[in-house]
């Protein structure tokens, strides 16, 4: 049943890659901008233009393009950089260790922050405490990336000189950067702690579990939140593609090496293969990330994992 | 160590603050000895269970106790520190709730749940705890214990969690049980079941148990002493066997008045007018003045005091005041008018005829979603009502009556069989024709609080069917009709602009009859409509189906389980298990003469209100299996006290007991 279960899962998520493959492909060859114009210069011969079109393959028919491409992926072969003819593959793993670095410490930040603001908001709805961690999930919500990072860095980093500016070698350079990324997670994550543990509060098993005498702190962290991961989970893989989305953004600010800033400077130069090769590794975690979540899902909850009898 | 284990006082307990707190128990005095049942008794919103809570110190959020004492030996509860409260909660004396679906954790096995509550009560480590409760759940009577303390709660059956939540409660050798409506969510037969594990238990341990429910039946069955609630209040204290015979507060003589029987089959049962006041309210007089049949001036004026009448036996009412007995005026019986029945008629015509219908819910499995079985929720069911006739269609929760109800509507398609409807085969109508014969048959839920749109005003809730089906010529001409139909179910006609949430759950319920009846069906299926509803408004509604019978000739299709209501309403019974019929008959054949073992255990389960009429119980074991993978044979076999090797072979024939009594039953003697 298990093994069932992740074979059909893996299949639809081979099925979702594979779309988003063709539909980058299309997308990026339809927009205007022409990567032999950003490597030869507007003063370039046409003969010359010519000749580097037809060394990139970029002569071909799309479809052709393509299915070449996706003949290469069989092979995991992603191609070369238009721009710097390195293979795509290695480009990905330099970048990658960064941003993962990155949207790792974003993610512990927010589930730092939000699981015990989100419970103490539950348990003193109505209060002054409640009050406080909603307003916090509101300006967390509402602030965006692009304005957050550079007020972050005029504040520790110019004013204070507690932190770099940007980049990735300098130590702390991790903090602010994270700090920008992780805050809208750890909002909307705070909320739905809070929404999420106030319907489990009244569940009738909590009474059960306060009428056999357990201490509160015990209801609540062993019985109440047992029930209320459930859907913290599923948010926390669907807010994962959010954070990847950020993480572009962030990077730039901050010119953290990462996947972000990668895929920002390949558009620019109409860099295809390098593109392409950001947004499948981008989509592929996505998938891979979701698909962990639910089997994580079926593993927490024995409803699904045994099923009714 | 006295007698006496629990001594409630003045105990008042509000919820919510501000101006008009609710005081949802207002001055409860209770005494509870060891090893005695005690039996808090009232219709929902008394405050039992808020007293139970009170007691326990649970209480949810925003409530508060102002008042009185909780005394547990001598020990005054309300003062202790909560962190003493703790040892005595799950302890000393522990709690059993009404849901047992809802009040075990769904991500925690059971064996984990009632460990936590060993290792809190028990000085017991490791190995020791997983012995005990292993011993715990055998105690409850759960065969396989030790597979089951791996299980969780969905994996087990309504009545298995029921004794999972009595072993969590019995961990901590309690001296006191509380049992919040500890069978109210169950069936009957596992009703039964509980009741007597109860009754066990409570002598093995030698705990007393204080009891909340509003069922008299379970309180003939199983309690020494009782109290009746009202509006907060205790009205009545008594002895079960003195309650029994000579139920004295006015109150507490319409609950049995308003008891649906076989003998009050003729008339319409008593009810109680009005409602239950609001409990923020300042009381004057009685709280039941309104709706006392007995009412004088000073219940008005004066707020009547507890007579203590003798030891054990007390009633709050001006009528037992030394003063001024009136008592003499009580023994009367409330005597409404009898309208004259309807002569009944056997040879009506046939309206709906139903033969062999078949439901079957395929199960998938796997990759490709193959279909590995079926849930044959019906599965080869015949049954016929005539015009104007009441047939009552009998089960336990998941044998398929329900879906029964749908699939005649069309609701849910039929998988085979046929269903013909004043001489139409609804299962070959195409989708227009259906759309216009939907008027003739309707449909009743047993929830009225879900069934009705909450955004929708009640005149359009009545009027929908109307404009669907074209009924009336214009929108005022329909308002005028929903005017009338409002009228005829008894609700003032301002209700067309109010809202459902405005209502209580019988004035819901009166707004869903209206709703079906707007079409002027010939035919309404009532599915528990009368569940969902305390006894004294369960009796309004069922007069009111009734009197719309013989007024507009209706035939209802009514799928219960409680078989008081199908003793006072029903001509014909159907008795289903597991997809079929295994009864059918008069309702005097039935339920006289019933003669499948099944009816008959069904039967023998339901509690009687009468101390008295001790009756031989027969009981079944264990569960009713899965309907995806029913029983080789007759399906009743595995737990059928007469089942022979012969039952296991072929599901049995149908053996014809007169012109309209049938059994599927080989041990039938015709």
């Amino acid at each position: 049943m298990t093994i069932n279960l992740l074979l059909s899962r893996l299949i639809s998520a081979l099925l979702v890659i594979f779309g988003v493959i063709c539909l980058v492909f299309l997308l990026l060859h339809m927009v205007p901008g022409d990567p032999v114009e950003v490597m030869l210069g507007e003063s370039a011969r046409p003969a010359d233009r010519a000749a580097l079109r037809l060394a990139l393959g970029l002569d071909r028919p799309i479809l052709e393009q393509l299915f070449s491409y996706l003949n290469g992926l069989l092979h995991f072969d992603l191609g070369q950089s238009l721009h710097s003819r390195q293979p795509i593959t290695e480009l990905l793993m330099q970048r990658l260790p960064a941003t993962l670095e990155l949207t790792g410490a974003a993610l512990a930040i927010a589930v730092i922050t939000a699981l015990p603001l989100g419970v103490m908001a539950a348990l003193y709805q109505g209060k002054k405490q409640d009050s406080g961690a909603m307003l916090f999930s509101l300006l967390g919500i509402s602030i965006p990336n692009f304005w957050l990072g550079p007020m972050l860095i005029l504040l520790f980093s110019l004013w204070l000189g507690w932190t770099p500016v940007s980049g990735r070698d300098a130590p702390g350079a991790l903090i602010l950067p994270a700090i920008t990324l992780g805050t809208a997670l750890a909002a909307i994550l705070a909320r739905m702690v809070r929404s999420t543990l106030l319907e489990v509060l009244h569940e009738d098993y909590i009474r059960t579990a306060q009428a056999k005498g357990l201490a509160r702190s015990q209801v609540i962290w062993r019985h109440a939140l047992g029930n209320a991961w459930l859907p913290i989970i599923t948010l926390l893989g669907l807010q994962l593609g959010a954070l990847l989305d950020g993480a572009v953004i962030t990077e730039t600010i901050f010119d953290w090496p990462g996947l972000g800033s990668l895929l920002v400077e390949s558009i620019q130069k109409r860099d295809y293969p390098a593109v392409q090769g950001c947004v499948l590794l981008i989509s592929v975690t996505y998938v891979v990330v979701n698909m962990l979540t639910d089997l994580l899902y079926s593993w927490v909850d024995p409803r699904i994992r045994i099923g009714e009898t | 160590m006295s007698d006496l284990l629990l001594r409630v006082s003045n105990l008042k307990t509000v919820i919510g603050s501000g101006d008009s707190p609710v005081r949802v128990v207002d001055g409860l005095d209770l005494e509870i000895r060891r090893g005695e049942t005690f039996t808090l008794l009232g219709e929902s919103g008394c405050g039992k269970s808020m007293s139970a809570l009170s007691i326990m110190r649970l209480l949810p959020m925003g409530g508060h106790i102002i008042d009185g004492t909780v005394e547990l030996d001598g020990v005054d509860l309300l003062k202790l520190p909560e962190q003493e409260m703790r040892r005595v909660r799950g302890g000393r004396m522990a709690m059993i709730f009404q849901e047992p679906m809802t009040s075990l954790n769904p991500v925690m096995s059971v064996g984990k749940q009632i460990a936590e509550s060993v290792q809190l009560h028990d000085n017991l480590r490791g190995a020791a705890i997983t012995k005990r409760v292993v011993e715990l759940l055998d105690d409850v009577g759960i065969p396989d214990p030790e597979r089951r303390a791996q299980e969780y709660p969905h994996q087990l059956s309504g009545g298995m969690k029921q004794r999972v939540m009595i072993a969590m409660a019995l961990a901590g050798r309690p001296e006191l049980l509380i049992a919040d409506e500890p069978t109210t969510a169950l069936d009957v037969t596992i009703q039964a079941q509980v009741l007597e594990l109860m009754g066990r238990l409570k002598r093995e341990y030698g705990m007393a148990i204080l009891q909340i429910t509003h069922d008299l039946g379970v309180v003939a069955e199983s309690s020494d002493h009782l109290a009746v609630m009202y509006a907060g209040q205790v009205v009545e204290r008594a002895s079960c066997r003195g309650f029994f015979n000579k139920p004295l507060h006015p109150y507490s003589q319409k609950l049995f008045d308003s008891l649906p029987t076989e003998q009050k089959r003729d008339r319409p049962l008593s009810v109680i007018k009005g409602t239950v006041p609001p409990l923020d309210s300042q009381f004057i007089g009685c709280r039941f003045a309104d709706r006392c049949d007995h009412v004088f001036d000073r219940c008005r004026s004066e707020v009547p005091q507890w007579d203590l009448l003798s030891e054990g036996q007390g009633v709050r009412c001006h009528l037992y005041d030394q003063i001024d007995p009136k008592v003499g005026t009580l023994c009367l019986p409330t005597e409404t008018v009898v309208e004259p029945c309807e002569q009944e008629k056997r040879d009506k015509p046939t309206l709906l005829s139903v033969s062999d219908l078949k439901v079957h819910f395929p199960i998938y499995k796997g990759l490709f979603k193959r279909t590995v079985g079926a849930v044959k929720a019906v599965d080869g069911l015949s049954l016929a009502i005539k015009e104007g006739r009441t047939l009552a269609l009998v089960g336990e929760s998941g044998c398929g009556k329900t879906t029964v109800g749908k699939a005649i509507l069309q609701l849910i398609r039929p998988t085979a069989g046929s269903a013909k409807f004043d001489g139409d085969e609804l299962t070959q109508l195409s989708r227009s024709a259906l759309r216009t014969r939907r008027r003739d048959m309707q449909i009743i839920f047993q929830d009225p609080v879900s069934s009705m749109n909450p955004r929708m005003l009640v005149g359009d809730i009545v009027a929908e069917g109307m404009v669907a089906q074209s009924i009336g010529v214009d929108h005022a001409d329909r308002q005028e009709r929903v005017e009338r139909l409002l009228e005829q179910v008894g609700l003032p006609v301002s209700a067309i602009n109010r809202y459902p949430h405005e209502f209580s759950g019988g004035q819901r319920q009166r707004i869903c009859i209206a709703r079906a009846l707007a079409v002027n069906p010939r035919l309404i299926i009532c599915d528990e409509p009368t569940s969902a509803l305390d006894v004294s408004v369960q009796a309004q509604i069922l007069n009111l189906l009734k009197s719309l019978q013989s007024e507009l000739g209706l035939s209802y299709l009514f799928i219960t389980h409680n078989i008081s209501v199908v003793a006072y309403l029903a001509h014909e019974v159907a008795v289903m298990y597991l997809g079929r019929i295994v009864e059918q008959g008069t309702v005097e054949e039935v339920l006289q003469t019933p003669a499948h073992p099944y009816t008959q255990a069904l039967l023998s389960a339901v509690p009687v209100p009468d101390p008295e009429r001790a009756k031989e119980r027969i009981h079944l074991q264990g569960d009713m299996p899965s309907p995806a993978v029913p029983p080789v044979g007759c399906h009743f076999h595995p737990r059928c006290p007469q089942a022979t090797d012969l039952c296991k072979q072929a599901y049995p024939d149908r053996v014809v007991l007169s012109d309209t009594h049938t059994v599927y039953c080989i041990h039938t003697e015709r």
